[in-house]
Parts: C-alpha cells; structure tokens; sequence
C-alpha cells in the first residue's frame, strides 16, 4: 500500500505528461510547442525524483530543460517570425499520422498489456545510490563499469562540437 | 491501491504515440526536432522504470539514461546547427519548400 502523497504525485505527473505530450504535437504555434515539451521534460524528471533516481533528475533538469529547451527556443527565434501560425494539415496527412501513431500504440500497448509476467510488480526497497557510488560504478574498469561508454561520449560531444561550429559558420 | 509498473508505462506509451503523430504530420524541421525528444523521452523513462521495479540493486537503467540523455543533448544540437544553416541557404524551414537534395 502506497502512501497518499505517492497516488497524489503519480496522477500528477501522469497527467500532466498525457496532457502537454498531446498540446506539444498539436498546437499551432511553434513556440508553445517548445513551451509544453518543457513541461514534459520536468514532469520526467519529477518522476525521476519519485523513483528515487535524485541525480538523474538533476540531470534530466540542467540538460534538458536548461540546455535542449534553450537551444530549441533559440533557433526558433532564429528562424520564425513571432507569431506566425503553421497552416492548418492537410486531411490526408493528418489521417497517415493518426494511423501510423494509433498502430505503433496498439502494438506496444498490446505487447505490454498481453506478458503480464512483470505488469502488477510493486516497487521494491533500493539500497541507498549515493552520488560517490554513481561516481565510482561511472569510472570503473570493471565488468560492469561503465568507463568505456564514459570516454567514447567524451569523444562524441568533442566531435559534435567542432561540427556544430563547422555547420553553422558563416562563409 | 498500489502503484505497479504497469502504470508508469502508460503515461510513456502516450508520449511515443504523440512523439509518433508529430513526427509524421509536421512540417517545420524544429517541430519534427521536438516531436524525436518526446520520443526519446519516453524510450528513457521505460529504462529507468524498469530498473526501478525488477532490478532495484542494479544501475544499468540508469546509466543507459544518462547516456541517451547526453546523446540526445550532441543530436539536437547538431541538427538545430544544420537547420539553421538550411534557414540561411533557404529562407525556410518547412520541409514541403526544401525539395533541392529531392531526386
């Protein structure tokens, strides 16, 4: 049996994710497109915060909604003329994206819904995950460290730098 | 009542339905951008849940997060590079004008 408070924070951050995911995709203007996916990027990381992944959330907070949202709300500016709409879809369109959106949800809510194996598990007591214990499972040469994948990100946001500043220069 | 695991996919099962319509039925190159993060999104939270629930010793849900989180963080700033400098060759960011890399 959960707590009240727990039910309480669950229906919030479902809702809310339900309900600024649908307003993200639908809305006309591209700026409240950016403005609800922000939204729902700290209602993730709020459940993160629930499932007592405290640095992940953090994570979650000054990467996404402090480093993707800005650059999104930044090219937009760039390349929009303030309130300007996007014309309405065309039927045809709209209906391949309702179909394709509609299929993709059948199959996994179908896949999720018919192995029942895991579906009713309830949320079991963690060890506690100090940040010295993330610090040293991350840096760690052993079977199941993660210092590999560590460094090859290293080398990944190096390169994706230099051909962030060769794309976008001017000529 | 009892907050299984079952429940926290559902709310991600909407976020990639969504991520999926948005990604077909818009045409500007930043809605599309938005659309791919409300996937990824949800790919991320089905890590950690799942980490959570059946294996809560263990870190690997986790750090597969904070991977895709990074990656995602190098993906979009390079395609809002590319898409900027398509606006400046261009004067457009909707993809039904941009037909020049088309046949």
């Amino acid at each position: 049996m959960e707590s009240v408070g727990n039910i309480i924070l669950y229906f919030v951050i479902a809702i809310s994710i339900i309900v600024f995911s649908v307003l993200t995709v639908t809305t006309r203007q591209i700026l409240r497109s950016a403005t609800y996916l922000l939204f729902v990027l700290f209602a993730t990381a709020l459940l993160y915060f629930q499932m007592d992944y405290e640095f992940l959330g953090a994570v979650q907070i000054a990467v996404y909604a402090g480093g993707i949202v800005v650059l999104f709300v930044f090219s937009i500016l760039l390349t929009h003329k303030p309130g300007d709409d996007t014309p309405a879809l065309t039927s045809h369109r709209r209906w391949l994206g309702i179909t394709a959106a509609v299929a993709s949800l059948a199959l996994c809510a179908y896949a999720v819904f018919s192995f029942d194996a895991f579906g009713g598990r309830l949320m079991a007591a963690m060890p506690e995950l100090t940040i010295d214990k993330i610090g040293h499972f991350l840096l760690s040469t052993d079977k199941l460290g993660y210092l590999l994948p560590f460094e090859a990100v290293s080398v990944l946001l190096l390169a994706c730098i230099i051909g962030g500043v060769v794309i976008a220069r001017k000529r | 009542m009892n907050l299984t695991l079952l429940m926290y996919l559902i709310p991600s099962l909407i976020m990639f339905g969504c991520g999926v319509y948005g990604f077909i039925t818009r045409k500007n190159m930043i809605a599309i951008m938005i659309s791919l993060e409300l996937m990824l999104n949800s790919v991320d939270i089905n890590f950690v849940v799942f980490n959570r629930y059946l294996f809560p010793g263990q870190m690997d849900g986790m750090f597969f997060t904070l991977f895709a989180i990074a990656i995602a963080a190098a993906e979009t700033a390079l395609a809002l590079a590319i898409v900027i400098n398509v606006y400046r060759a261009a004067k457009n960011v909707d993809i039904e004008q941009i037909r020049k890399l088309k046949f």
